[in-house]
């Protein structure tokens, strides 16, 4: 809740019941550190155009950006055009351009530069003078983690960190939050020492989506699911998050890391935070995140980490009619590396809720389709009245909540094939966002952006979270790395190494293909 | 594609609707709401366009009913529009004839989509009594349009003395923009400190007077309305605070400027609103709009009354 109201001095102006009324960013800017990489031109520059666009961003707004590039605010504002008109998600709108326009600077200097903070500082002070920022600056820093130290020192040495009454500053970092417990809590000591807990914001872009915010109208404003989510009914829960392509320009990244610690960590736990946890008292940020914090720490790990999880690295081979480099041949990368391209591992969750039900998580590169979606299917139903099939035709309904491409939820069931045979198909009832609801709803970015600006934190992750969830990934990969072997190849456009069909068949189950 | 279907009746459009998803398929079933709009033959096109551009936010079948000439012989005319003719929706236009040209209910009844919102929308011309009409019964929610009547303010005085939940008004919509922006103003510098605000605008602006009832009503201090030349819409509102006032004016109708003491000089993209954002906004909620009926008919009251004493 933004300071303002807190204090008691409530707006007349804004009526709870007004829903018409969305909140617009305070005065402030946005600093963006490393504006010249991918992210910030495909997606953070065009976010806040949108935004902008949308009437959210207050007439103050700047937009600051920090490199090494030689450009002078023009020629930063003519690469802020380029990237709005080929990515921003809205119209292009020239009185609007105008207007973001007017607040768009760029410093130029390297992260070591004290010269460079400096001028950064005087940036921002002079914003506060002509543009009326006052003294509210966000620093969002689009950088490899190695870089956040030193950014942040530089920020806490030239006083940029330091806030006084009334005006506040912030820091917005990306995954990944480390690569594993240790380096995370470094990296959070880095960062905490330098801004207080409440003025971190950690991205993780899944947790923007629509669809993920409505895994908790699905389950909580419905009366139709929540007696159902249980142990009782619920057989397994399968949560999936595939690629179709490979590393690609990632290469330098993604050696050592691999799926596990690239998705899996971040955004295949917090869709199984979401998916499992109990329902919180409010959408107030500490009351979602005790929750989700809850749960994650009541996952269990399986006894025997061999027999619960798998990984791969997809080969060479054709796919969908392209014909693609096998992991390990592809450009400037490390022919012998271990790294993972597709890592399942199977989780409990200690809960009376959750006994005895399995979650399995997948994710991986170059599978069968692009596609992230949660599946929680429910136990066979007895059928004492129809003829028993050979298991798979029907029988498991499942609730499916698709995350990526063609957002929605499909509900599986059984019903009467036409004729006179009591036979019984599965058949899905799918509700599409696409058809109920816009066709382009905000893209996560510009959801989090406004957060960010507005302080409203429900949608990020904290410190404690990121922890809990180093702890479930840490111990696989431990295991990872005392084995001796190469990942199981698998062949690219399939759905994984045959270790994953494996670890479900021992337990009687098959994923579904989504 | 469009299908045309002279002299019919309804439940035959609710075959070939049916007909028409079974043979192409281009139908889905995913709609949220019913959209009836109550026109004349000449705003059809208008009133289609703006609703098929709504519809890709929120997917309606949009029934439209276009009442014919009384004078000639009783039919029923349809027309069915689907697939890139209809946006994200399937579009139904009837045109009664003869005894069937003032009925409204009874046509558009058996093409309702079941257990989904009805609004009711008439883009030109505010009936009497909205929330009465035999089509405004049915309805959910009841958008009006003021501000396409010759005397807009006698039109709001109308709507506010017939409000019943439900309603809502186009007039109010364009409004959203300015009162995001003077809610955000008052964040900053604390409604305490208002004195007393001015309220410029067109005469023939709905939106001026919405405004300023709004105003009123919310924060409870003396206010003028300065009425302008017609069709220039709202011109500026001022904050009159200790300690300098606060001024947010719009003096070329696409950009304002807000003014504030010790502040510079800021500029925000504030244009008139298109039909089809309007109506989008409309159709986001379907629940009553409680904060527009008190402001209708409380502090719009409030407002013109003094004024028209003086008049």
């Amino acid at each position: 809740m933004p300071a303002e109201e807190k204090a008691g001095t409530r707006n007349p102006l804004r009526d709870r019941r007004d829903l018409r009324l969305s909140r617009i960013a305070g005065p402030s800017s946005l600093v963006i550190f490393g504006v010249t990489g991918d992210l910030a031109r495909k997606k953070l520059i065009p976010a806040v155009y949108d935004l902008a666009n949308r009437g959210l961003l207050p007439p103050s707004f700047s937009l600051v950006g920090f490199g090494r590039r030689p450009w002078s605010h023009e020629d930063f504002a003519a690469q802020v055009l380029e990237s709005v008109k080929a990515y921003a998600r809205t119209d292009f709108n020239e009185g609007v351009w105008k207007q973001l326009a007017q607040g768009i600077r760029f410093v130029e200097g390297g992260f070591d530069s004290d010269e460079a903070f400096e001028k950064l500082k005087a940036t921002l002070e002079d914003l506060d003078e002509q543009r009326g920022t006052r003294g509210n600056h966000a620093f969002y820093l689009s950088v490899p983690p190695k870089s956040f130290e030193q950014v942040c020192q530089q920020l806490s040495k030239h006083g940029l960190a330091k806030t006084s009454q009334g005006k506040w500053r912030r820091v917005v970092i990306e995954k990944p939050f480390g690569h594993d417990l240790a380096s995370a809590r470094e990296l959070n000591n880095v960062v905490e020492s330098v801004f207080p807990a409440d003025s971190v914001f950690r991205i993780d872009h899944y947790l923007g989506k629509e669809t993920v915010q409505n895994i908790l109208a699905l389950r909580f404003a419905n009366q139709l699911f929540e007696p159902i989510w249980n142990a009782n009914y619920v057989d397994h829960v399968q949560i999936t998050m595939a690629e179709d392509i490979g590393i690609g320009g990632r290469a330098g990244y993604y050696d050592g890391v691999g799926a596990a610690r690239d998705v899996i960590q971040n955004h295949l736990l917090q869709l199984l935070a979401l998916t499992a946890m109990e329902e919180p008292i409010s959408f107030n940020a500490d009351h979602l995140r005790a929750e989700k914090e809850k749960v994650l720490a009541a996952v269990r790990l399986p006894e025997d980490l061999s027999r619960s999880s798998a990984r791969g690295q997809y080969t060479g081979g054709w796919q969908g009619g392209e014909k693609v480099t096998g992991f390990l041949d592809e450009e400037g990368f490390n022919p012998e590396s271990k790294t993972e391209t597709f890592a399942a591992i199977r989780l409990d969750i200690n809960t009376r809720r959750w006994a005895g039900v399995p979650f399995y998580l997948r994710a991986g590169k170059r599978l069968g389709r692009r596609v992230t979606e949660i599946a929680v299917v429910f136990k066979r139903s007895p059928n004492l009245l129809f003829r028993p099939h050979n298991g798979d035709d029907f029988g498991q309904n499942a609730v499916v909540i698709r995350v990526q491409p063609d957002e929605g939820a499909t509900i599986r069931f059984g019903s009467k094939v036409p004729g006179t045979q009591m036979e019984v198909r599965d058949v899905s009832m799918d509700f599409g966002y696409g058809h109920s609801f816009t066709e382009s709803s905000p893209e996560a970015y510009e959801r989090l952006i406004l957060d960010v600006l507005l302080g409203e934190p429900p949608l990020f992750p904290r410190h404690q979270e990121v922890e809990l969830s180093w702890k479930i990934v840490d111990p696989f990969e431990e295991y990872w790395a005392s084995l001796d072997t190469q990942p199981e190849p698998y062949a690219p456009g399939s759905w994984g190494p045959d270790s994953a069909n494996e670890l479900l068949a021992q337990d009687g189950r098959t994923w579904r293909r989504p | 594609m469009i299908v045309e279907l002279p002299d019919t009746t309804t439940s035959k459009v609710s075959k070939e609707i049916v007909a028409m998803r079974e043979r192409g398929g281009v139908v889905t079933l995913g709609r949220v709401l019913t959209l009836v709009v109550d026109t004349q033959p000449d705003f059809v096109e208008e009133a289609i366009a703006a609703a098929n551009e709504a519809s890709r936010e929120h997917p309606c079948r949009i029934i439209v009913l276009a009442e014919g000439s009384a004078e000639e012989k009783t039919r029923l005319d349809a027309q069915i529009r689907v697939g890139g003719d209809a946006g994200a929706s399937e579009v139904i236009v009837l045109s009664g004839y003869g005894e069937l040209a003032g009925e409204s209910e009874s046509l558009v009844s058996a093409l309702l989509l079941p257990d989904a919102p009805i609004v009711a929308w008439w883009p030109h011309g505010v009936p009497q009594d909205p929330a009465r009409t035999p089509l405004g019964a049915i309805a959910h929610r009841r958008i009006t349009d003021a501000a396409t009547e010759e005397d807009p303010k006698k039109a709001l005085l109308g709507l506010a003395g017939s409000y019943a939940a439900g309603d809502t008004d186009l007039s109010w919509t364009r409004l959203t923009n300015w009162r995001i922006q003077l809610a955000a103003v008052l964040d900053g510098v604390g409604a305490a400190k208002v004195r007393s605000i001015v309220v410029e605008g067109a005469s023939d602006s709905a939106s001026t007077f919405l405004l300023a009832a709004w105003l009123k009503k919310a924060l409870r201090v003396p206010l003028e309305i300065i009425e302008g030349k017609a069709g220039t819409g709202i011109h500026r509102v001022v904050f009159t605070c200790e300690g300098g006032n606060v001024e947010l004016a719009r003096p070329d109708q696409v950009t304002a400027h807000l003014t504030q003491p010790g502040q510079p000089e800021q500029q925000i993209s504030l244009p008139r609103r298109s039909l089809r954002d309007c109506l989008a906004e409309e159709l986001r909620r379907l629940d009553p709009d409680e904060v527009y009926g008190e402001v209708l008919t409380e502090g719009l009251a409030a407002c013109l009354s003094p004024e028209r004493a003086q008049a």
